[in-house]
């Protein structure tokens, strides 16, 4: 069985986690768009240490005997491994996207150097 | 566009004689839409010759912006796709800084027929809103969609409707006029995905009147819906998160800061 202080402390981690996130997207110093694997991440923690039975459950699938939490702490390295396999899918288009800007600038800054009478 | 020259006293007529003194602009976001935004462009012009007409190139890989540029509309070319949220706030900076009276949201893909601009600038130019809607459903017209997309905008629609306390039917709909306060929001903030919805709750933040009339929309002219099913679903908890969070939020921007500037 899960001890209940485990219980406790998980749950009110991952609900810690929730309300942080909740308060950097009211603030918006975070998009909701990458938020959404953030609040998923927490709602599962969540909900695999409120619902205890259902942990021991879980753990006696993969023959984990002895020491059901261990499942919680598989289940967040696996949600934070997605987190940062989606962050570094989002850092190669931005550095893409920053390449094209930088050529646009030169190609903007050469046109404004040597042809002014093309603008207008 | 024949109808207008031969009947005087049509709304259209009214509407064009007050805006007449008016800077006024339409902004067309377009992303590869060759076949339809030329069109576009010149029903704008049929409808009313004074229109300066922006478009903005979402990233196309097609003919659009020269096409738009040979018709002799403004065209600001994105470097890469910022989606339509992006693109349009683009055409609100534009129109902000050059200081327009009245701005139109107008498609690139033809599904906004110009001529029906005098149904949703009529209110904006009476004074009666700040932001005027035009509405494929407030008539029930026959607006042909997906099923998994009409759920979308009518679970929309209901969210939309509670927050803002007015009924609201269609809140995806681009085809939209405001006046300069709306055109100063806009282009201090402007949402992302979906943008339509959220800038709906935004200007009730912000106090701006809103209104929904009722036009009639075309199918799309060319191109593709840039939202697939499985994306919409995404797209749907995004906003969803989005509109919840932004119950919590004394406003949408610090607009007051951005106008300072």
């Amino acid at each position: 069985m899960t001890p209940l202080p485990v219980s406790i402390a998980a749950a009110v981690a991952s609900f810690l986690l929730l309300v942080v996130v909740f308060e950097l997207i009211r603030s918006r110093r975070l998009r909701e768009r990458y938020a959404l694997l953030w609040l998923l991440t927490g709602a599962v923690l969540l909900a695999l240490s409120v619902w205890r039975d259902g942990l021991n459950t879980i753990a006696s699938w993969f023959g984990v005997e002895t020491y059901p939490p261990a499942i919680l702490g598989a289940v967040g390295a696996l949600f934070i491994l997605t987190v940062l396999l989606h962050y570094s899918t989002v850092v190669s288009r931005l550095s893409d996207q920053n390449v094209i800007l930088a050529q646009r600038v030169a190609l903007l800054e050469q046109q404004v150097r040597e042809e002014p009478e093309t603008r207008d | 566009m024949a109808e207008l020259a031969e009947a005087p006293a049509s709304p259209g007529d009214a509407v064009l004689a007050q805006i007449a003194g008016l800077r006024r602009i339409a902004i067309v976001p377009a992303l590869n839409e060759e076949q339809t935004v030329g069109r576009v462009i010149e029903e704008i012009r049929a409808f009313d010759p004074g229109f300066d007409i922006v478009v903005v190139d979402d990233g196309s890989t097609d003919r659009t912006a020269g096409l738009a540029a040979d018709l002799g509309a403004h065209v600001l070319r994105l470097p890469f796709n910022l989606g339509i949220g992006g693109a349009v706030q683009t055409g609100y900076r534009f129109a902000f800084e050059r200081g327009y009276d009245i701005a139109v949201q107008v498609d690139g893909d033809g599904q906004h027929d110009p001529s029906q601009l005098p149904a949703i600038l009529a209110p904006v130019v009476g004074g009666e809103a700040d932001l005027c809607v035009g509405s494929r459903f407030a008539s029930g017209s026959g607006y042909q969609s997906s099923f998994a997309r009409r759920l979308g905008i009518r679970l929309f629609a209901l969210v939309v409707s509670a927050v803002v306390r007015q009924k609201v039917t269609d809140t995806t709909s681009g085809f939209r006029a405001v006046n300069s306060k709306g055109i100063a929001l806009f282009a201090a903030d402007y949402p992302h995905d979906y943008p339509e919805v959220e800038a709906t709750i935004m200007c009730v933040k912000h106090k701006l009147r809103l209104l929904e009339v009722p036009v009639v929309m075309r199918e799309r002219g060319g191109g593709a819906s840039s939202i697939t099913a499985l994306r919409s679903v995404y797209y749907m908890t995004k906003v969803l998160l989005a509109i919840f969070v932004g119950l919590f939020r004394r406003y949408a921007v610090p607009l007051e800061k951005e106008q300072r500037r």
